[in-house]
């Protein structure tokens, strides 16, 4: 019998017929009924409308049906949320099925059901199934989980499915372990915070190692995976792994052997380079990357891609094994590409004579981009080897012999930089490339061969004809063509000065006169005035000495080639690019290759502990007591979603941003966004005393007034283990403080106060240890002020004034972060001359203005200058335009940053608009929010 | 990949272009329909296409994989005017993996940093599963046996996770004839088998006769300049076996590899006698069955191994091949319409082994018009549709030496592109391992059964084939 009948019924009303098949009776009728909708299914009709039929056949023995039922129901569900209810007794009923396959079935299917409502159903079976008597159910039930977390997250770690997923690690059977370790994995990188929720301690990996050895191969690349992200916590560590991962490069499977290679090539980081190990390693990886070259073309691609980045990052890895990497006659082009690639990384003196005749092979083939490469590597062989670059150059004349027109062009283009690297050694040539002039037809050969003849004009007798030969169509050459033309030209009247004065003159009436071009325009101008004014000086500057060029080429920058090194086997390391370049979304963590401490120092935890080590000298007054016990902190810190944990996190990670990627910025964004809005109601009640306070003093004193938030509640009791922080800060004369109200709410007194900052936009740091007199006693609260200065280290926050704050006392270590009011950072020396200031407003484009409008604001305009001027923003001068008042204000931050405003009061109306002009512009949304907070006050 | 490019070829290819409302397929649709992401790691979805592009198998794994993934292939890559040049292709932030065999398109999608070379190792794993139940991967065969494809995708890949893909294992409970009906003891072992630690053996297994076939197959690689010179040269072998064993039977294999036999043998026997005893292995791979760990120590080859056939290990040789054949070529090009080409074979091996199907091909210009032929042994003919002479001699002894000329007379063309002369390739099967790998002993304990290793019968047989054997001319 065969089904491939299924897919052709296409005629009308068949909806209807199959309706009436699948109420039928007979189970026969069914199973074909059912089988029609999946072929219609999958040739992309929409057979919807047969959801509640379909779901009526789902209750039957026949496992046959019943999965083809399934198949339907992952698919329609999400179109059909009601109706998908239906099916979830029969789910439930199967997962209590006496047979283990029908069991998993059933749990397997309903998470691929992604529908909220079956979602909380979903709970109670799965949780059995993860403690399922039979292997066959736990495995599936551990992917299951990570379904589930893709569905409803907070779910998963509120039912505690998590940990039952990391007591999975440790099963007696290898696969559930592998597919725990597999759900773990992807739970952790989709997880928001970043936090790591599956621990790579030494006895995990353990475990993981165990099961390695047992599973089966799709499993060793879940753990091989997984266990890339581990980090040793010493060279001794390192090694010991790698001894166990070894092994599996002897897998017949491509993908272990891969996986295998990309935590070897990570793990070696950790190694003194010149170690016996390291060497011992690097002899073993060798062999199977070889034969990865001869399994099917696709993972043969896949490996290349990989191989080109090993080598670059070792290159002495694969040096002797350059004949493997040899184009064979029936190889996929992107095969033969991706292999002609590592022959040239992989030249040296040593096979430099067999890599040429192969080339040279090469470049007769009739693949057009495979013989352009060949052709261009030659070149790039006699920049690479010196000894070579004679018998590179012949190859190329009798490659530009055949009169093969892009082979020629490619060949002049590869020449061009062979007389680069050994000027006046190979010029006797030239005659030979001019003759090839007439057939460039592609801008970079014909730049290239302009480039040459300007390069040797003096050698060249009628170098002067054939440049003008050029000129004739000048406007209809490419710019990259003209920029070289114009060049050659000048160099070939500094060189011959006396019959080509014409012919520069033409050139540099076109490039100046009758361009539009700008670059061209530009050169042609600063030609003719060097000519024009010091020939000598135009000699020194155009025909200087050029930098020489670099032997290698299209290396992968250093901190990139780090990071794919880290992503072998992957996609990224298929595409040459960091994830992020092309997975939407977050992308977790950047990888970043281990570095090798080199001595004793101890390093242990995850990969937060790397992002460490710059760390400790910058920050100086330590209060942590030391690495290891802050470790442990950051990964045991609480998993509830407080909006202020993940915010601690980055607060000891040196170079958060970079190193964090996007995925903390809107953490920290959400966690500090709460405080800001939250100061301007509180601060409402001030409102009367201070305004009057601002109209007595007016312009009196800058500095007592100055407005000051009120304290917002920086750590809650119960993340502090009792102690709560309120907290503000202020900007008295000149000086910055953060004032805290520490009060005890735990039953024992606290003690040994101690404070730390990161670093962060303005620099701010502490002036003087956090002073804290006694004890606090429980139920005793106290207040303390710590004087700011402004000359610590600098680091981009967003939001900008964020600031990451470390508390240390005799309990624990505290992080929180909060957010400045950005007003504490006005100087006292923010008045600007009126000319400055009209000066400045002009000068900053006008893209750099930013306005907003702030409601409610019942003052006139003196009052609004008097209050603003109390915390130094300074009215510069006042105009009044029909009708409107207009306010023109300058500020200046500490960090010596001017701001200058425009405020537009109209009489009668409540709401003013603010102008900002600054150079720049990130500082606007807090001086917006300062100015609102101001004012309200 | 710019928009108006594919809504240009849509254009041409309404037919295919309409989805099911009859409403031209916007391309747009592959960027905008993405539904809420998350940071997922695996395959999201997996697709089957004929040559037209029409989808035979269509199976979505992860949600943010939809419809219009499947039609985003068909129009960037089967549908492609330039031919595709890479197996991995991003199109929209979408990478699809695909593998073409025959006229059947196999397309793997993800939105995800996926592990590129477990995706495509899954996927010919995958056309290996298949075509052990139902055959070549063809069409017709695809389409006939949809229903168990997908219950097949269901079972070995769980939400982009590939899980057990042995073929043995996966028949003892997916047929073709419907889910078997097993007693509660047979779904215990079949559950503990798929996830088992030997998950390649079921237990109870009993044979009167015990016996094993290895066969050693290996492919001999050859470049050669028309010099004579060895350009390069390589052997991929394979050890085959058929094990047909009672029991839980532990295998011990033992070959003449250098490491182990230079260990063996010591430091006081280093006057070797002349001839090859041990063989360089540069790399080898074996099956999961094999426990690498030990290999990794000991360097011995143990395993428990699969009932029936399988391929136990994979080995490869670089030095001391003994070449099974030298081609000598001589092609001389008598003015424009002519060639004349000599082709001379010389097999160097024992006088007393035969080579056998040995074919030669000779590649020919596109502008051949005619051929004349003439050879000592075997028959050659000219295969216009091929552009080459073949040359077929049936059987070869050792030692000996064959010769073919060729006049080969050429059209005027006036197209300049030259003729890149192809090298000539050759295929043979002779009766030894050309990188002398030797088969030492395939020891076999059954502690609980009674049968020991000497009541096996084993049987060992060498085969050498041609893989790319190529001379350029």
């Amino acid at each position: 019998m065969t089904d491939s009948k299924y897919f052709t019924t296409t005629k009308k009303g068949e909806i209807f017929e199959l309706k009436s098949e699948l109420n039928s009776d007979k189970k026969e009728k069914k199973k074909e009924a059912v089988k029609k909708v999946i072929a219609s299914m999958t040739v992309g009709k929409d057979v919807s409308a047969l959801f509640p039929d379909v779901v009526n056949c789902m209750q039957t023995d026949n496992l046959e049906l019943k999965k083809l039922v399934y198949l339907y129901l992952m698919n329609y569900a999400k179109s059909q949320p009601d109706m998908a209810i239906m099916a979830v007794n029969t789910f439930v009923k199967d997962c209590e099925d006496p047979n283990p396959l029908i069991r998993a079935l059933a749990v397997r299917t309903m998470g691929c059901i992604r529908v909220d409502k079956i979602t909380e159903y979903l709970c109670e079976p799965l949780r059995k199934c993860l403690k399922d008597e039979d292997p066959y159910v736990r495995k599936t039930a551990a992917i299951c989980v990570a379904k589930l977390h893709d569905i409803n997250a907070s779910m998963v770690e509120d039912q505690g499915f998590l940990d039952q997923l990391k007591e999975l690690l440790s099963d007696s059977n290898p696969m559930v372990v592998a597919n725990a370790v597999a759900s773990l994995t992807e739970i952790n990188e989709a997880s928001s915070s970043g936090q790591p929720l599956m621990e790579l301690n030494a006895a995990t990996m353990n475990k993981l190692l165990t099961a390695l050895n047992e599973c089966t191969e799709w499993g060793q690349v879940f753990i091989l995976d997984a266990l890339s992200q581990y980090s040793p916590k010493d060279e001794r560590e390192a090694q010991s792994i790698c001894e166990r991962i070894t092994p599996r490069l002897a897998h017949a499977n491509a993908a272990v052997v891969l996986s295998a290679v990309k935590c070897l090539m990570k793990f070696m980081e950790l190694m003194l380079a010149d170690s016996e190990f390291v060497k011992n390693l690097t002899k073993k990886l060798a062999p199977p990357l070889v034969t990865l070259l001869s399994s099917e073309p696709e993972v043969q691609y896949v490996a290349l891609r990989n191989i080109n980045l090993i080598v670059q990052k070792r290159p002495e890895l694969l040096k002797h094994e350059m004949k493997v990497f040899f184009v064979k006659y029936n190889d996929p082009i992107y095969v033969k590409l991706e292999k002609l690639d590592i022959m040239i990384r992989l030249a040296s003196e040593a096979n430099i004579v067999q890599v040429l005749s192969e080339l040279k092979e090469y470049a007769t083939e009739v693949d057009v981009d495979f013989v352009r490469k060949a052709v261009r590597a030659i070149g790039r062989c006699a920049i690479k080897v010196e000894t070579s670059a004679e018998r590179c150059v012949s190859t190329l004349l009798d490659l530009i012999q055949t009169k093969v027109n892009y082979v020629v062009q490619e060949a002049i283009v590869v020449i061009k930089d062979i007389f680069r690297k050994y000027p006046n050694k190979y010029e006797s040539i030239i005659s030979t490339l001019c003759e090839n002039l007439d057939t460039l037809d592609e801008p970079e050969a014909r730049a290239s061969m302009i480039w040459i003849i300007g390069e040797y004009a003096e050698r060249i007798d009628n170098a002067d004809e054939l440049l003008e030969s050029f000129l004739e169509g000048f406007h209809d050459e490419n710019t990259q063509v003209q920029l070289q033309l114009l060049t050659a030209i000048v160099k070939l009247f500094l060189k011959r000065p006396t019959d080509t004065q014409e012919l520069v003159q033409q050139v540099l009436s076109l490039a100046t006169q009758d361009s539009d071009n700008p670059d061209l325009r530009d050169r042609g101008f600063i030609y003719w005035r060097l000519l024009s004014t010091d020939p000598g000086a135009a000699k020194e500057v155009v025909l200087a000495e050029k930098p020489l060029i670099a032997e290698e080429t299209d290396l992968i920058e250093p901190t990139l080639l780090d990071e794919l090194i880290c992503h072998i086997a992957s996609l990224a390391s298929v595409y040459h690019k960091p994830p992020s370049a092309f997975v939407e979304g977050r992308t977790g963590l950047r990888r970043a290759l281990p570095k090798s401490s080199g001595g004793s120092e101890g390093e242990s935890g995850g990969e937060q502990q790397q992002q460490q080590q710059q760390q400790p000298q910058q920050q100086q007054p330590t209060v942590i007591p030391n690495q290891d016990s802050l470790i442990p902190d950051l990964l045991n810190m609480d998993i509830n979603p407080a909006p202020v944990v993940p915010a601690a996190q980055p607060a000891f990670t040196g170079g958060t941003l970079d190193l964090l990627g996007g995925g903390l910025d809107s953490l920290l964004g959400g966690g500090g966004g709460d405080i800001a809005p939250a100061a301007a109601p509180a601060a409402a009640n001030n409102t009367t005393s201070a305004g009057l306070l601002g109209d007595i003093f007016g312009m009196a004193s800058g500095g007592a007034a100055i407005y000051t938030p009120p304290k917002q509640v920086w750590l809650p009791a119960n993340r502090g283990k009792g102690m709560e922080i309120h907290g503000t800060f202020a900007r008295r004369g000149g000086v910055i403080t953060m004032e805290m109200t520490l009060h005890n709410k735990a039953m024992q007194p606290i003690s040994q106060f101690a404070i730390q900052l990161n670093k962060n936009s303005f620099g701010i740091c502490p002036a003087s240890p956090l002073h804290v007199p006694a004890p606090v006693a429980p139920n005793q609260s106290i207040d303390v002020s710590l004087t700011l200065a402004t000359t610590g280290p600098v680091q981009r926050m967003d939001p900008l004034a964020n600031l990451q704050v470390a508390i240390k006392n005799s309990v624990d270590v505290f992080y929180f972060a909060t957010v400045m009011p950005m007003h504490i950072f006005f100087g006292e020396d923010g008045a600007m001359e009126k000319r400055v200031f009209l000066a400045t407003w002009k000068d900053i484009p006008s893209q750099n203005e930013v306005q907003f409008s702030i409601e409610n604001i019942n003052m006139n305009v003196d009052g609004i200058s008097n209050k603003l001027h109390s915390s130094n923003i300074f009215t510069i001068a006042k105009r009044n335009v029909e009708g409107q008042d207009m306010l023109y204000q300058s500020i200046k931050l500490t960090n010596g940053i001017w701001v200058l405003t425009e405020l537009k009061v109209q009489p009668g109306n409540t709401t003013i608009v603010l102008s900002l002009k600054s150079r720049a512009t990130d500082v606007a949304q807090g001086i917006f929010e300062a100015f609102d907070g101001i004012l309200h006050c | 990949m710019t928009v108006p490019r594919r809504l240009k070829m849509a254009k041409g290819r309404m037919s295919v272009m309409r989805d099911k409302n009859g409403k031209p397929f916007v391309p747009e649709d592959v960027g905008v329909i993405q539904l809420i992401f998350k940071n997922l790691k695996m395959l999201g979805g997996l697709f089957i296409y004929n040559h037209k592009g029409e989808v035979l198998i269509s199976r979505v794994y992860r949600d943010d994989i939809g419809r219009n993934a499947v039609d985003a292939f068909r129009v960037n890559v089967i549908h492609a005017r330039q031919q595709v040049r890479s197996p991995v292709t991003n199109i929209a932030r979408t990478s699809f993996f695909h593998i073409k065999r025959a006229n059947i398109w196999v397309a793997a999608v993800t939105k995800q940093n996926v592990n590129a070379s477990q995706v495509f190792e899954f996927l010919l794993k995958m056309l290996e599963v298949m075509s052990s139940y139902f055959g070549k991967i063809s069409e017709e065969n695809v389409k006939n046996n949809f229903v168990l494809i997908y219950e097949l995708l269901d079972e070995i890949l769980d939400f982009g996770y590939p899980q057990n893909t042995d073929t043995g294992v996966l028949k003892t409970f997916i047929t073709q004839q419907g889910i078997k009906t097993a007693s509660k003891e047979e779904q215990s072992q079949i559950t503990s088998q798929v996830t088992g630690q030997i998950g390649w053996r079921r237990e109870g297994i009993k044979y009167r006769r015990n016996e094993l076939f290895l066969d050693v197959i290996e492919y001999v690689n050859l470049l050669m300049s028309p010099q004579g010179q060895v350009l390069s040269a390589h052997v991929a072998g394979k050890v085959v076996m058929k094990s047909y064993l009672s029991g839980m039977p532990e295998c011990k294999f033992g070959i003449n590899d250098k490491i182990v036999m230079d260990a063996k043998r010591g430091s006081s026997d280093e006057t070797q006698r002349s001839g090859k005893t041990s063989i360089a292995i540069d790399d080898c791979q074996f099956h999961q069955c094999v426990k690498l760990s030990k290999f990794e120590t000991e360097h011995s080859i143990s395993f428990v191994p699969p009932d029936g056939e399988f391929e136990l290990m994979r080995y490869r040789t670089t030095k001391d091949i003994s070449l099974p054949f030298r081609v000598i070529p001589l092609v001389r090009e008598v003015g424009r319409t002519k060639m004349e080409v000599k082709v001379v074979i010389k097999s160097n091996f024992k006088p007393s082994l035969l080579a056998q199907k040995i074919e030669v091909r000779i590649p020919t210009p596109l502008n051949t018009s005619g051929v004349q032929l003439i050879c000592m042994k075997g028959k050659a003919k000219y295969k216009a549709s091929e552009n080459a002479i073949v040359w077929k001699i049936k059987r070869m002894g050792g030692m000996k030496e064959s010769q073919i000329s060729a006049e080969i007379e050429l059209l005027q063309t006036d197209t300049k592109k030259k003729w890149t002369r192809p090298p000539i390739s050759m295929n043979f099967e002779v009766p030894f391992a050309p990188s002398g790998f030797k088969v030492r002993y395939l020891k076999v304990f059954e502690s609980k059964l009674n049968y020991s290793d000497h009541d096996v019968i084993k049987w060992v047989r060498y085969i050498g084939r041609s893989g790319l054997y190529e001379t350029r001319c």
